[in-house]
């Protein structure tokens, strides 16, 4: 099978999943899940041998695997879609196909499947546990999620969603699957619909997310409408990128390349909750931990850094939209490590990592450090689909705690009630562990310092020293916040009964997380700098070589300067150890010196956008459009016309009808009738020689008009 | 004036009296019999007509059975044998008026038909009249059908005559 | 020889009268003798056009038999109701018997 072919049919094992599952299997869990984990594997399959066989081609940059159809007539040309597998969707395969199939296998233990249904379980609610009789005495066990066949359908489509993203040749289908993922994001956020917080979350990410959204279809709008094409490999050659860049837009005197960037951009501030669209992130961790490990870390998010890393050789024609970016990117990073610090939910605080990590590489885009972008994606999807599994497999443990002692009052999910859960989850803890480094940067045996690394140094070395210095300063915190979660999570005694009764997840939950981790230490090694110290030159930087073949000139390679070397590792291990030592003897949120309202309510940013937007919003529709427009305006104009067409119809009714046709017509035709009944009926005297009589009279007069005018005389 | 035509006028006004002796008298049996006379002079009016048959079937069901029912009828509906009342209903004059006017549009169509003053033709020799009326009464070709349908008329008025004055006591 | 005119005459004449009798009399038998007149008017004039004729077509004779059983079906019928209804009401005069009416 051609490659070509093989790209083709990656993303359709999971519709196929999808459609069968809604359709066909709703009902039988087993099934189900089969159909989307062989799915999965199918398309993990086919993203592999694309990989392999991309790793063959030499200067895949120019020559990548593509295929296109003609697929929308349009005047006298065809609008084309196909496929598209440069170095850059080479890699995004390969990391995506791991994560999804590693999450769609760590569902299955996660939705507790094989457990008894629980007695009070509703479709819509969490499950809360079923009563089972063992040896005579009854305890509670998680029971299995009622709606297990849902999930997988719907986590099917998304990665069907996400896979039309990497592998379209065109912004078309890439904003398509865009929008699946948005959809998917939204039904699985709010996968829980009878709770009221999980459907305003999925409100509030769909709604934020759509304000981006809009913002990049009017991009891509304005870019068809100046090139007349939205293929990438057409868009990206000399020729329109000049025009691009020399046509001005007429917007606050950007040129068109600068405004469509723009604009491509915030969509992907929207998806990937930058500054300021990322207020829908942290709520979005009410769904299930699986929902926030691959929309919300692995894929979805990233799908907004990738759509800037595809885009890059417009966006970095202008450099006023290249400074915008790097900004928000560097702020939202420094923001949002400030946030978590502050936050007990353990998804919570790896939600606001998230936020911040995908800062890193927004910078990183922003300064035109593609390579070190496209590094710390790939990394970042590992090591955080990890952490969150992770924190899944630590809340499943604490549930199984809470169930134990049948006290719900207790919140299985904040970290001042864990505590000592090394002992009692070791292989979570070891993995998590090993996530977490990843997310600090500790030094050479984790992927993440080698990414965050590179980020750095390109700061530096171009000179841009407020991006450097954010960024510093952020993975100090990233560190800091991290060590904090592991320590209070993991470290030191159970602080509850429930944490001394949590245990370790069965292996379908276990093992994602070690082959996770695996990729979590060793692909770093892939992007060693040449320069570096000992170890560069060792192993080619593969991923330079082989991401940047994708930009038509190969970056160049950042000089190596150890000032930025020396800056994350300590600012890595320095965190690391100040968050332990601050957190092995803090017990309570009182002792926690962090705890400052300000970033506890996230810089009440939700209350500013309820004042500012969402409050308004209200008043629009209920009062304005509802009260005045519709019932005081529109119904008005209606009762208008109530009386006037009843008094149409009675007069018609009293003036027409009832004397004309009822007592004229109907009635009148009836008394006519009466009356001249009663005037002939006297003819009928019951004696027939009348009778007879008449009959003669009439014989004749018949007979004579008869032989008089008839049988002419 | 032949014979023949004497004897016809004769007979013609036998008839003709009697008939209106038939309408006019008050006792009803008088009018039976008068009834009786007028019914032989049609007899005679067919023996004229050389239908002889029909003026012995005339004199036989006509006079014979006919005529003697209607006294019977007269006998069986008086109240007492006096003759009661005037014998017209009160619009006699009225019923005269029409029959003079069937009388005189009759003749009056009769006028016009050419045929009228046709004279008689001789029988042909050995033309058995009655013969050939039976004859037409059974041939299949003939009239044998309504010949049979009037039989079964006459059944069906036997059959109705004996239920309607059945007298159930 | 008598013209066929004659008879046809005398049969318009008998007709006549029996339709006054039928018209004219109170008795209802009166006026049962009224119509035996009309029939035997009927069976002159077509006995005098059978012998005026063709003669060898015995149609007319065929006819006037079948006038005799009809007049004598429709006289034992006619007497019959006659002496049914006056057993009921008492009554023969026609007048009399005039419930049919509106």
């Amino acid at each position: 099978m051609t490659t070509e072919t093989l790209i083709w049919l990656i993303p359709l094992p999971p519709v196929l999943a999808f459609f069968l599952i809604v359709l066909f299997t709703n009902k039988n869990k087993a099934l189900s899940h089969t159909l989307a984990v062989g799915a999965a594997f199918l398309s993990w399959l086919g993203s592999m041998i694309v990989f392999a066989r991309a790793l063959g081609v030499e200067h895949l940059g120019e020559q990548p695997f593509e295929s296109s159809i003609n697929w929308l007539p349009l005047a006298d040309i065809w609008f084309r879609i196909g496929v598209l597998v440069d170095p850059l969707s080479a890699v995004t395969l390969f990391f995506v196909a791991w994560t999804v199939l590693m999450i769609f296998i760590y569902s299955i233990g996660y939705h507790n499947y094989g457990q008894p249904e629980g007695e009070h379980d509703h479709k819509g609610l969490p499950p809360h546990g079923a009563t089972v009789e063992e040896h005579g005495h009854k305890h509670v066990v998680p029971s299995v999620e009622p709606m297990y066949s849902r999930f997988f359908a719907f986590i099917a489509l998304f990665a069907f969603g996400m896979y039309v993203l990497v592998v379209s040749d065109n912004l078309l289908t890439l904003f398509v699957g865009w929008e699946i993922m948005g959809l998917c994001s939204y039904l699985l956020i709010g996968f829980w619909y009878a709770k009221e917080s999980a459907r305003d979350a999925a409100v509030k990410a769909f709604m934020t997310t759509r304000v981006g959204d809009v913002f990049m279809l009017l991009g891509i709008v304005y870019l068809y409408s100046v090139t007349g094409t939205l293929t990438f490999r057409e868009i990206f050659t000399e020729d329109i990128l000049h025009t691009l860049a020399s046509v001005p837009s007429g917007f606050l005197g950007f040129s068109a390349a600068g405004l469509i960037g723009l604009l491509l951009f915030i969509g992907t501030v929207g998806k990937s909750a930058q500054f300021p669209l990322h207020v829908w992130l942290p709520d979005a961790m009410e769904g299930p931990t699986p929902v926030s490990a691959m929309i919300h870390a692995a894929t979805m998010v990233s799908a907004g850094v990738y759509a800037v890393l595809r885009m890059f050789p417009l966006i970095s024609l202008d450099p006023t939209t290249m400074s915008i970016i790097a900004f928000i990117g560097a702020f939202t990073a420094l923001f949002a490590a400030t946030t978590a610090v502050a936050q007990n939910d353990i998804k919570r605080v790896l939600a606001y990592s998230t936020i911040s990590q995908l800062g890193y590489m927004i910078a990183a885009l922003g300064i035109g450090a593609y390579v070190a972008a496209a590094f710390h994606l790939i990394t970042h999807a590992f090591f955080k689909a990890l952490l969150f599994l992770g924190s899944g497999s630590v809340i499943h443990g604490m549930e199984h705690g809470v169930l134990h002692t049948g006290n719900h009052h207790v919140d299985p999910q904040n970290i001042f009630n864990m505590g000592g859960l090394r002992k009692k989850m070791p292989v979570t803890f070891w993995t998590f562990l090993i996530g977490g480094l990843a997310l600090s940067g500790f030094p050479l045996v984790t992927a993440g310092f080698w990414s965050k690394d590179e980020i750095l140094a390109d700061a530096f070395g171009h000179g841009h020293w407020w991006v450097f210095t954010t960024l510093a300063l952020a993975a100090f915190l990233t560190a800091f916040y991290t060590m904090r979660q592991i320590t209070l999570t993991f470290l030191g005694e159970p602080r509850t009964q429930e944490a001394e009764h949590a245990q370790e997840t069965p292996w379908t939950m276990t093992v994602p997380l070690v082959i996770l981790s695996i990729f979590a230490i060793g692909f770093g090694w892939l992007g060693i700098p040449e320069h570096f110290p000992a170890l560069g030159g060792l192993i080619p930087n593969w991923i330079h070589e082989f991401v940047g073949g994708t930009l038509a000139e190969h970056p160049e390679a950042v000089e190596f300067n150890i000032l930025p070397l020396l800056t994350s590792l300590v600012v890595a291990l320095g965190g690391l150890y100040l968050g332990w030592l601050t957190y092995r003897g803090v017990n309570t949120p009182a002792e926690d010196a962090w705890q400052f309202p300000l970033l506890k309510n996230k810089y009440y940013f939700d209350e500013l956008y309820t004042s500012l937007f969402v409050k308004p919003a209200y008043w629009f529709a209920e009062t304005f459009i509802y009260k005045w427009m519709d019932k005081a305006f529109i119904d008005g104009i209606l009762h208008i016309f109530d009386p006037l067409t009843n008094g149409l119809g009675s007069f018609i009714r009293n003036y027409f009808d009832i004397p004309v046709i009822n007592r004229f017509f109907g009635d009148g035709s009836a008394d006519v009738t009466y009356w001249f009944g009663g005037k002939l009926r006297v003819i009928q005297t019951g004696r027939i020689q009348q009778y007879l009589m008449y009959a003669l009279v009439a014989f004749i007069a018949i007979g004579a008009a008869l032989y008089f005018f008839v049988f002419s005389m | 004036m032949t014979a023949e035509q004497i004897i016809f006028l004769l007979v013609a006004f036998f008839t003709l009296g009697s008939g209106f002796m038939v309408v006019t008298t008050r006792n009803l049996i008088h009018a039976a019999l008068w009834l009786i006379s007028t019914l032989f002079g049609v007899a005679v009016i067919f023996a004229l007509l050389d239908a002889g048959f029909l003026a012995v079937v005339q004199v036989v069901v006509y006079i014979g059975a006919i005529a003697i029912l209607f006294i019977f009828a007269v006998m069986l509906t008086r109240k007492d044998m006096r003759d009661q009342g005037p014998q017209m209903n009160r619009n006699w004059w009225f019923g005269a008026l029409i029959s003079l006017l069937t009388f005189g549009g009759l003749y009056f169509l009769l006028q016009g038909w050419n045929g009228l003053s046709k004279t008689v033709t001789e029988i042909p020799s050995g033309f058995d009249a009655v013969s050939e009326l039976g004859n037409a009464l059974v041939s299949p070709d003939a009239y044998v059908l309504p010949f049979e349908v009037a039989s079964v008329l006459l059944v069906a008025a036997l059959v109705g005559a004996v239920y309607v004055a059945f007298n159930r006591k | 020889m008598v013209p066929l005119s004659w008879y046809l005459i005398l049969a318009a004449a008998l007709f006549s009268v029996g339709l006054f009798g039928a018209l004219s009399r109170r008795n209802a038998v009166a006026i049962l003798l009224g119509i035996e007149l009309m029939l035997n008017a009927v069976n002159i004039n077509l006995a005098a056009f059978w012998r005026y004729g063709n003669v060898m077509n015995m149609a007319g004779q065929v006819f006037a038999i079948i006038v005799f059983a009809v007049a004598a079906a429709e006289v034992a019928v006619g007497l019959a109701l006659v002496i049914s209804v006056y057993r009921q009401r008492n009554t023969v005069i026609a007048d009399d018997i005039d419930i049919l009416k509106w």
